[in-house]
């Protein structure tokens, strides 16, 4: 597992770095990435944090990110096998980057939810009080050790 | 030690041989493409067909999504990930149907997964609905996105005054289409035919008629705060369809509650609103049903008479309407019926069940058991209704697609299908040039339709001939 992320963690800088020197490479476009890769390039590199996905199986996805990155930035640069997730890539149009956070961690994140987050929040399945859009939260170094949930994307879409 | 090597190496050779099932997926929109992600993901050994009407896949992604919500087609991008995987086909320009028949498909395959969605609209059944320039909401969608069904849609847009009929998503999606400024429109990938005709259009005010009340609106708050934000474009609300409603609001469930604070904002802003010369006019009704269209003597719709409903009921939310004797008149020349979709029975052998959809538990199609045959399995609108986003469908793909998985897995005798080859077989034998584009095909579609796109300034510009199509894939 630990040889694992390590390798992870290699692959994703060299994506980094091949979206540093060819913009047009990035075919995963993102609002709150975009804005990090441009002003913090360095720092990226040096400022890492632990987060942890835990799927409705109980299964435990154990990453390390980069400060700046968006969770949606962290499933996707690691590879991490969550079906469905990411759809819209970060434009606030599917819901199905759905997370919920403890409460704790919830009322620690550094921005509220806007509206338009909320509005598509709000067609989630499972929603609780401290659900958020996975592509809305950037880590930040206080995040160090967040963990996530992900709800179940099986359901029976009559009910 | 290598003795075993080897017997380890003949062993998952039979059984590769022997058990890698064979599924067909009929229907390229999200709900077959989200099941084959699952079916993937889930199985070591599988092999997928995805069969599809058109050249082209992604069903209402392509063509209902509307042009001006980019970020949703985003998905395409999943999707195509699924295609490129090696076990994976997409064949399109096959009907089920039409060019194949459900029997012969479960005669050649293990399971066969029925995701052809909900291609029809939903008739009111009242006097004078064939009347010119009543149009169907999903041929008017069709039309601007480019479906070849509908590329010829005859609609007049140069009267002041029209009117949508329901109150759902797809509603809201016309009503912008209707009142966005055309330049905002001009960088999508709307089709040049609806573009120049809507840069033309004479609508300024534009009703919005729903059955019943603000409190059950099917549109979710996205669509309606995007509506209220239009540039140029005011709403009028009618102060009265909202007596009660702000009494009950705290009693409702977050998302109905939101929603109806939106529209309760809205309606006070509403009270002192200043039209401006220019300005366009989204007006919203509530408890209104039509009962009959007014023609004149050319056939053409001018105006609908409306009964007015009042609620009965104890659940708020699920509250029933009830006609009333009173009766309005709305003047208009053209209106829109958006009032949902049913599937068609594209195959004699499909049982649907009163609601209009195919009878399923958990998507295993309900009927009695041929065990020579393919399992048959229903997902996305076809087994859900025409409802929700693609969030729920795929939601309900993976959950078809697990219930698939399981009985897979404990399918312990599977015969070797003939699979696609088979199909292939048939289509030729009723017709010699029979075209099946595939996946390459589909990417030169693409490709010439981005390319063409450039010419315009737009993402793309829609390919909406079906000849032309199966030129380019074959080309
Ligand atoms: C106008 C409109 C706008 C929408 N906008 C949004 C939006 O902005 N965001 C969002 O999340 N959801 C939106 N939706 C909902 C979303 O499109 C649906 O949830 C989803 O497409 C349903 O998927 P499906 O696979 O069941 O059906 P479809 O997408 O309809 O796919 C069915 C496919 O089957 C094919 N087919 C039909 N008949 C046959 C046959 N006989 N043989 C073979 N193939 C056949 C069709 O050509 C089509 O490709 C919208 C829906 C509509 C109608
Ligand atoms: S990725 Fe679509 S809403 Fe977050």
């Amino acid at each position: 597992m630990f040889l694992k992320n390590c390798l992870r963690i290699f692959s994703s800088a060299r994506i980094r770095f091949l979206l540093n020197n060819n913009v047009k490479a990035s075919t995963f476009v993102n609002y709150k990435s975009v804005a990090s890769l441009s002003t913090s390039k360095l720092a990226l590199e040096s400022e890492k944090v632990k987060v942890t996905f835990v799927l409705n199986d109980g299964k435990r996805l154990e990453t390390v990110a980069n400060v700046g990155d968006t969770l949606l930035d962290v499933v996707v640069n690691n590879d991490l096998n969550i079906e469905g997730f990411g759809a819209c890539e970060g434009t606030v149009t599917c819901s199905t980057c759905h997370v919920i956070l403890k409460p704790e961690d919830f009322e620690r994140l550094p921005e509220e939810a806007s509206d338009e987050e909320r509005d598509m929040l709000d067609l989630a399945y499972s929603l609780t009080e401290t659900s958020r859009l996975g592509c809305q939260i950037t880590l930040t170094k206080e995040l160090d050790g967040l963990e996530v949930k992900v709800p179940e994307t099986i359901n029976d879409a009559r009910s | 030690m290598s003795f075993m090597g080897i017997k380890l190496i003949t062993r998952f050779y039979c059984s590769f041989e022997n058990v890698v099932p064979r599924v067909c997926i009929v229907g390229s929109g999200p709900a077959g493409f989200y099941a084959a992600m699952h079916l993937c993901k889930k199985l070591n050994n599988v092999h997928i067909d995805i069969l599809e009407k058109l050249p082209v896949p992604f069903g209402l992604v392509r063509y209902g999504v509307a042009p001006d919500h980019p970020e949703v087609k985003n998905v395409i991008n999943q999707f195509t990930k699924v295609a490129n995987k090696p076990n994976v086909n997409f064949y399109g320009n096959i009907a089920l149907g039409k060019d194949i028949d459900l029997l012969q498909l479960r005669q050649h395959y293990d399971a066969v997964l029925l995701t052809y969605g909900a291609e029809e609209d939903k008739t009111l059944g009242i006097e004078n609905e064939e009347a010119n320039n009543i149009v169907a909401a999903r041929n008017f969608v069709g039309w601007y996105n480019g479906h070849p069904r509908d590329k010829d849609l005859k609609i007049d847009l140069s009267g002041t005054t029209a009117a949508i009929l329901g109150q759902g998503n797809v509603a809201l999606d016309v009503a912008r289409m209707l009142l966005t400024p055309i330049d905002i429109l001009r960088k999508t990938d709307i089709t040049e035919h609806a573009l120049a005709a809507l840069a033309d259009s004479k609508v300024k005010e534009l009703y919005l008629i729903g059955r019943r009340g603000p409190l059950q609106v099917a549109f979710t708050i996205k669509e309606l705060r995007e509506q209220l934000n239009l540039p140029n474009c005011k709403t009028v609300w009618r102060e009265q369809d909202f007596e009660g409603v702000s009494s009950v609001v705290s009693k409702l469930g977050r998302p109905r509650k939101r929603l109806t604070e939106l529209m309760l904002k809205s309606v006070s802003e509403s009270s002192n609103i200043n039209i401006m010369p220019g300005d366009k006019c989204f007006k919203p009704i509530f408890f209104r049903s039509p009962n009959k269209f007014l023609t004149d003597n050319m056939n053409h719709v001018t105006g609908i008479e409306l009964t007015c409903n009042r609620l009965e009921g104890d659940n708020l939310e699920y509250q029933k309407c009830i006609a009333t004797d009173e009766k309005e008149f709305l003047d208009c020349s053209l209106v829109f019926r958006s009032i949902g979709y049913t599937s068609v029975k594209v195959d004699k052998d499909i049982i649907f069940d009163t609601n209009g959809f195919v009878t399923n538990d958990k998507g295993r199609v309900i009927e009695d058991n041929v065990s020579s045959l393919a399992k048959l399995y229903v997902a996305g609108w076809l087994g859900t209704g025409p409802a929700g986003v693609i969030l729920h469908t795929m939601s309900n793909a993976f959950l078809v697609a697990k219930t698939i998985c399981e009985d897979l897995k404990d399918c312990k005798n599977l015969s070797s299908k003939g699979g696609f080859q088979e199909v292939r077989k048939i289509l030729l034998k009723s017709n010699q040039s029979h075209i099946i584009v595939d996946w390459n095909g589909w990417e030169k579609i693409d490709n010439y339709e981005v390319e063409l796109g450039k010419k315009y300034g737009k993402p793309r510009e829609k390919l909406c001939s079906i000849s032309k199509m199966l030129e380019i894939a074959s080309s």
